[in-house]
């Protein structure tokens, strides 16, 4: 097992929003190229759980992390870690498209440029890539000058796609991204993330079982702060092995 | 293995190292794909590593040093207006040393001939050799606190009793006028206006909020001043009544502003269910809100009494500004404030009347600033309410 | 039933006649200074100087000054107040003492009166700071920075102001959403460069709505340049810090309570009320519209 080639692991990690413990020591290994879904009841603590793997919650005050989270092997809690380079390799998408309100080009070069990159044809490229990659590209071609915030839902969703890509991640950490999305939108993103798990590895917080089942190789399911079980998907949703996931699965609770 | 509890930094190191060398002899496969310079970091076995980011650690410095600075200027404040008091501090301690006799103290009381006083003079002299200023009247505290201010005269007189009278004449003319006007209108505006009169009154009372005092104090000396001597016949055409009337209108929209935010923060759940019980508008106004609203009231008049007292421009402008001790509202008066203002730029830096100038500026200023801070706790105190009434 | 009719009439007649009174007053005040400002006010009284020991012509002068005491205010003044409000919002935690402290004595400094800045003016500015460099570079054989001048009251202006634009950016930085501040540092973005390029950006209307009503206040302040730097009358515009200088509110004051014949120059006090308020009416108005801007925006 320790051989073996994982993109994230964590060791017992545990959480507290001051005194509230919202992750109770959860063990996980994400293997790199592999979409790795959470699922679990609102508030069980997946969100908390995406967030602690590239240290967003350091934004939180009060907030406390015991346990270990190694990033290609490297502990990011570490003291000598800097934060701004785990951030550039683990990107985020947010359950709310939250677009900066530029146009759809700068939006996409912010993360380069914050890099230090300024040659226009440099970042023209970049620019262009990410937003193929998240297929948005023909969607956009003809006004890259109009404001991120003019696009649909859909669309901003993956322009927040692009602008992650852009930076040059190896992770991508999707909180729902697709929960406020109607569903043709959802199946373009849901379509986007088969095709980027070549390139990078995905971990995606989900609410919907249908999503969970589709679009990824891993499943674990939380349940108040606990990691339940963690399997390949096409076993959880089969044949799960704790009854507390099968009766989540089949909608008796959650 | 790994035991959770880390947070330690010893143990930290140890699980980096442990896994981060085993990697190292395997190499990291399954790195970045993107095609850019993302191949290199992921190379980079030390991308991890924190860097030193000097714009980064100069910005964070700087602004600390800013916020300090802001703090500090606002700390000295107190420091320099302290400051300068403080050789009439020494000076008036030095006095106390060498006590006048009981009966002297009394002529300083007196409208007496300058000849007692020079008479006087010398005689308490001859206690405190040192002091070469004592001929001059040195501010000591008798001096102070007595019923006289003639700090330009051959034997100048500190007496602040007027001045702080003065004050408080004024005021008090400007809350009785600006506290029920302004708490009313608040009232009004939260429990009972239409649409339509909130768009006028709300607008009018930011227009009064922002005429600079020194354009209602001219309007006082030239245009009210001068009606109401005409209406009401008044002895002296400035007087307390009409710097306190001025003084009303740069009250008012304060005491509005903070009590109608307090009026209108009360819970709809109130309302709700006292106009359930049968109750009319005006009585849920009265006997609902307003009582709910109190703290909130309070402090606004607080604050309302905290700007009258400490402003310039309208009292300096249309109070009269002689120092005479006097109860009716109809003679002029000379406040704190307007004192300052008015010989502040003709004195000789360091004398004894500059320092004086300077301690009415240390009373102005801890009587604001008490009344401010009591203020808040009562502000503070209603925002607990609201958060505990959610 | 009677008893509780005649009370609603009563305190809804009472209540509304204060609201009443409040724009009839500001009415009034509009009204008067209108009436009596505009038949005097010309280009020329823009324009030119005060003329016949300053019973004709224009207050030139004092327009300039008062633009020079809020200009050099406004770029001491905000800086310090936009940076300090970033040390609040972004940097200072919620439990820092520090932030608390600074807090309290912003709040605290919005209530002393303007006079008591007069004071520390005098004493910290012109005395210390003044005579200071009076000392070092003269050994204070020549009075230079040690009196009152422009700068000083400019500065003391700058700090009487500092709550004003404190508060305001504070307060429109706090409408940036999170979000923006979240996608920001997910892309790699350091925390100042967060600031920097999200931050202020979205809080620039915040920052100008500050900068405005301390520019407002400033111009209407009169106590705290009575002694600091004002004069009644100078013969030519300041041509350095270092110089005293003619201030519009400062004029109405010394017109209209210390010229030899009040009557005679009443005209003259109009007009230059009128322009006064003019100007900071203008500027009020604009802090109102962007003020309302920003609130919009963070209604979304
Ligand atoms: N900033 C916060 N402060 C305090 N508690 C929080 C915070 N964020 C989340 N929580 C709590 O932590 C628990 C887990 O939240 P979250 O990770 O958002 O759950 P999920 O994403 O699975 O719905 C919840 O009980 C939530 O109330
Ligand atoms: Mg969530």
């Amino acid at each position: 097992m320790d051989n073996a080639n994982y993109k994230i692991r964590t060791r017992d990690l545990r959480f507290f929003y001051g005194e509230k413990e919202a992750l109770k020591g959860i063990t996980i290994d994400v293997k790199p190229n592999q979409v790795t879904a959470l699922i679990g009841p609102s508030g069980c603590g997946k969100s908390t759980f995406l967030r602690s793997l590239n240290r967003m919650n350091d934004l939180v005050e009060g907030a406390v992390v015991r346990g270990t989270v190694l990033v290609d092997h490297i502990d990011i809690y570490g003291p000598e870690v800097d934060v701004v380079a785990l951030r550039k390799k683990v990107g985020m998408i947010f359950q709310k498209s939250n677009p900066f309100p530029k146009s759809v080009y700068d939006n996409v070069a912010y993360g380069p440029r914050v890099n230090g990159i300024r040659e226009r044809k440099v970042l023209d490229e970049i620019v262009e890539t990410s937003l193929k990659q998240a297929a948005l590209w023909d969607e956009v071609r003809d006004d890259l000058s109009r404001s991120g915030l003019a696009l649909s839902g859909g669309q901003q969703q993956r322009l927040c796609i692009a602008r992650a890509l852009a930076v040059g991640p190896e992770v991508l950490l999707m909180d729902e991204p697709a929960s406020a999305l109607d569903p043709s939108a959802t199946a373009k993103i849901e379509e986007l993330m088969y095709v980027l798990k070549e390139n990078y590895t995905i971990v995606i917080v989900t609410h919907n079982m249908q999503q969970a089942a589709r679009v990824s190789d891993v499943t674990a399911f939380f349940y108040i702060g606990e990691l339940i079980e963690m399997d390949e998907t096409r076993k959880m949703f089969t044949n799960p092995s704790v009854k507390q996931t099968e009766d989540y699965i089949t909608g008796r609770f959650g | 293995m790994h035991k959770g509890q880390r947070t330690q930094l010893g143990q930290d190191r140890e699980v980096v190292e442990k896994v981060h060398r085993p990697t190292l002899e395997l190499g990291i496969t399954g790195g970045p794909h993107s095609q850019r310079d993302g191949e290199d970091r992921g190379r980079d076995p030390l991308w991890w590593k924190k860097r030193l980011r000097l714009s980064e650690f100069l910005a964070e410095k700087l602004v600390m040093l800013v916020a300090f600075v802001s703090f500090a200027l606002i700390v000295l404040i107190f420091v320099f207006v302290f400051r300068e008091t403080v050789p009439l501090l020494l000076s008036s301690s030095e006095a106390k040393v060498g006590l006048h006799p009981p009966e002297e103290q009394e002529t300083y009381g007196d409208v007496a001939p300058l000849v007692t006083e020079r008479h006087q003079t010398p005689k308490s002299e001859s206690k405190g050799a040192s002091m070469d200023v004592s001929g001059e009247g040195s501010a000591d505290i008798k001096n102070l606190s007595g019923p006289m201010w003639q700090p330009v005269s051959s034997l100048p007189k500190y007496g602040l009793f007027p001045l702080i009278t003065g004050s408080i004449k004024v005021t008090v003319v400007a809350m009785v006028i600006a506290a029920p006007i302004g708490v009313l209108a608040a009232l009004f505006t939260a429990s009972f206006a239409p649409r339509w009169a909130k768009e006028f009154l709300k607008p009018a009372i930011e227009v009064l909020a922002g005429f600079p005092s020194v354009v209602i104090g001219f309007f006082a000396l030239v245009v009210l001043a001068s009606f109401l001597q005409s209406v009401f016949g008044f002895q002296y055409r400035l007087n307390a009544f009409v710097g306190g009337l001025a003084l009303s209108l740069a009250v008012i929209p304060i005491i509005y502003t903070i009590s109608e935010d307090a009026l209108s923060a009360v819970p709809k759940v109130l309302t709700e269910a006292s106009l359930a019980l049968g109750a009319t508008r005006w009585q849920t106004a009265l006997l609902v809100v307003l009582p709910a609203a109190t703290p909130g009231v309070f402090a606004a008049i607080l604050i309302g009494i905290g700007r009258a007292f400490g402003e310039t421009m309208i009292v300096l402008m249309a109070t009269g500004n002689a120092a005479i001790l006097s109860i009716s509202p109809l003679d002029p008066v000379r406040t704190m404030s307007a004192t300052i203002g008015a010989e502040m730029a003709e004195v000789v830096f360091g004398e004894t009347h500059y320092s004086v100038l300077f301690l009415i500026g240390l009373i102005l200023f801890i009587f604001t600033f008490a009344l401010n801070g009591i203020a808040e706790l009562f502000i503070r105190q209603r925002l607990l309410k609201r958060f505990k009434g959610n | 039933m009677i008893g509780r009719k005649f009370l609603d009439f009563t305190v809804t007649t009472v209540s509304a006649s204060s609201a009443l009174f409040i724009i009839l007053i500001v009415l009034v005040l509009i009204g008067d200074i209108l009436l009596n400002g505009w038949s005097t006010l010309s280009w020329e009284f823009i324009t030119e100087s005060p003329m016949q020991g300053m019973t004709e012509g224009g207050i030139f002068p004092a327009i300039f000054g008062t633009f020079l005491l809020v200009v050099i205010m406004s770029f001491v003044g905000v800086p310090i107040g936009t940076v300090t409000a970033i040390y609040l919002s972004e940097y200072a935690g919620q439990k820092s003492i520090f932030a608390r402290a600074i807090r309290f004595a912003v709040n605290t400094l919005a209530g002393v009166p303007a006079i008591v800045f007069g004071l520390f003016g005098l004493g910290f500015f012109v005395q210390f700071v003044g005579g200071g460099v009076d000392q070092v570079v003269s050994g204070g054989a020549e009075l230079r920075w040690g009196q009152p001048n422009i700068l000083w009251s400019s500065l003391t202006m700058a700090l009487l102001t500092l709550p004003v634009v404190i508060i305001s950016v504070e307060e429109s930085i706090k409408t940036v959403p999170r979000e923006l501040r979240e996608a920001s540092l997910a892309l790699g973005a350091t925390k100042w460069t967060t600031i920097r390029k999200i931050v202020l950006p979205n809080s620039i209307t915040g920052i100008l709505t500050g900068a405005i009503l301390a520019v407002s206040r400033g111009a209407g302040e009169v106590a705290p340049i009575l002694f600091t730097g004002a004069a009644y009358f100078l013969p030519k515009l300041p041509d350095s810090l270092s110089d005293q200088f003619m201030e519009l509110g400062y004029h109405i004051f010394i017109m209209s309570t210390q010229s030899t014949d009040v009557e005679a120059t009443i005209g003259i006090q109009y007009a230059t009320t009128l322009v006064l308020l003019a100007l900071t009416f203008s500027l009020n108005f604009s802090a109102i519209f962007l003020r309302y801007k920003v609130r919009t925006r963070s209604a979304h």
